[in-house]
């Protein structure tokens, strides 16, 4: 230790400068010298242990009194020592959970990964943002050998990495769900079934899922307690709540789930979301969704990525670029 | 080879008693200023841990002589309800983010070894120690 060895004449020195005159210099040569001890983990009560034997040396005739008072600095400064030093083991910690998050959200990524389907006729914008560094939104799309395109929406309650745990698992189920063309109320009442059996009771989750056939031009859905998303109808230039009834997934294991059907006319849009969306917090409170709606006509004319992607940034800014909650918005626009 | 004294901890005057039998055997084996005040400070964190959780318990102060190496071991000993999770409290930050002092993890910084047995039920034994260099 080279610092340590030198750590007394250095520290005499400075003593003798700033003693013999005032100055910021000598100051700013004290503050150098705390910099270099804390790199080398001197610990606040050797310095002032240093400090004291120091003025014994220089002073010989330095009254009693004030040696003694520096027991009790040195006492004092052992608990700041302490707490520095657990600062810096917390801090080391800190940094490795925050690698790890990192590799574990790289992983959920590839394996949460859905291809946004490009199909003729049907323009379609997805974005999915995470609060924090996990996503606890789930989106994912189909398109079956018949071309219909089905679309799922999910959104455990809570998030972080409990949540996203959770997101891989309904994944997985929907995966192995049979390869037969299944409608929206048959999915959701399958994966009720997987969530009910698999996940912890305090967990519960919401589900939309929808498919388009573009043959007949009718689009079918279903919701387990899902935020409702809004349906767009050209002709009238009108929103209205895409509203479905349902449970969530995973309260009751008999749960049946109403289909609802209805046309899409050329320029219609489904617009799907996680509640992460509605509960964009400003300072006067959540946003209202007449808000939203403003947002979608500003940018009704652009495809359907572009006015995911423009409505996420306003939302980011009106936040002022905080997340409380993840963020999840699908646009399905059938084309003039 | 050691020779030991001991202090029974009841009450908060207890402490400052286990502070003092430390500090003397402390400057005895000719551990300076600093050493000392790290040693007073573990025995300190330890007869409160008594005080408070355990209500009554033993703090022994020994002189330790390894093949030449002069050291001083703190043993605390209690019959109190013991430690639970044992790895919890050795945590940077389960202690002392409610403001309950150094913590166990404070006391094995300040020292060079650090011992723990503890049951749930029938008490916790710590040993710590500090060489003197």
């Amino acid at each position: 230790m080279e610092f340590r060895e030198m750590m007394e004449s250095k520290y005499r020195e400075l003593l003798e400068n700033y003693i013999r005159e005032q100055s910021e210099q000598a100051l700013y040569a004290g503050q150098k010298f705390s910099r270099k001890s804390i790199e080398h983990k001197v610990s606040p009560e050797e310095i002032v242990s240093l400090h004291k034997s120091l003025l014994i040396e220089m002073y010989p005739e330095v009254p009693e009194s004030i040696l003694h008072s520096f027991d009790i600095l040195l006492e004092v400064m052992i608990g700041y020592g302490l707490a520095y030093r657990e600062h810096q083991s917390l801090r080391h910690q800190q940094e490795e959970l925050r690698s790890e998050m990192e590799i574990a959200a790289n992983v959920q990524q590839t394996l949460l990964g859905t291809k946004v389907p490009v199909i003729q006729g049907l323009d379609i914008g997805a974005i999915s943002v995470p609060a924090k560094h996990m996503n606890g939104d789930y989106f994912h799309f189909v398109q079956d050998e018949n071309n219909c395109i089905s679309v799922a929406i999910a959104d455990v309650i809570g998030k972080g990495i409990p949540a996203a745990l959770c997101m891989s698992m309904i994944k997985y189920a929907m995966d192995s769900l049979p390869e037969n063309r299944m409608e929206p109320s048959g999915i959701l009442e399958n994966l009720n079934r997987v969530v009910e059996q698999n996940v912890d009771p305090s967990m519960f989750i919401t589900m939309f899922y929808g498919m388009f056939d573009p043959e007949s031009d009718q689009f079918y859905y279903a919701s387990a307690g899902h935020e409702p998303g809004f349906y767009y109808n050209a002709e009238k230039k009108e929103y209205r709540d895409l509203n479905a009834r349902g449970l969530l997934l995973g309260v009751e294991k008999r749960t049946k789930y109403r289909q609802y059907q209805m046309e899409i006319h050329p320029g219609d849009m489904i617009v799907l979301m996680s509640d992460g969306v509605t509960e964009c917090r400003t300072e006067e409170g959540f946003i209202e969704r007449e808000t939203l709606i403003d947002y979608i006509d500003k940018y009704i004319d652009l495809s359907a990525q572009e006015i995911v992607n423009n409505i996420f940034k306003e939302l980011e800014k009106l936040q002022h670029f905080q997340l409380r909650d993840d963020f999840t918005l699908i646009i399905l626009k059938r084309d003039v | 080879m050691s020779i030991q004294s001991c202090v029974t901890i009841i009450n908060e005057w207890d402490i400052v008693a286990a502070r003092q039998l430390g500090r003397n055997v402390a400057k005895e084996l000719g551990f300076g200023t600093v050493d000392q005040a790290r040693i007073t400070t573990a025995i300190s964190e330890l007869a409160r841990n008594i005080y408070l959780y355990a209500g009554k318990g033993q703090i022994c102060i020994d002189k330790l002589n390894d093949a030449g190496k002069a050291g001083l071991r703190i043993h605390a000993a209690d019959n109190g309800p013991g430690i639970n999770d044992i790895r919890q409290v050795m945590e940077d930050g389960f202690s002392t983010s409610g403001g309950l002092g150094a913590g166990l993890p404070g006391v094995k910084r300040l020292m060079d070894d650090f011992h723990i047995e503890s049951e749930t039920g029938s008490g916790t034994q710590i040993k710590a120690t500090k060489w003197l260099r």
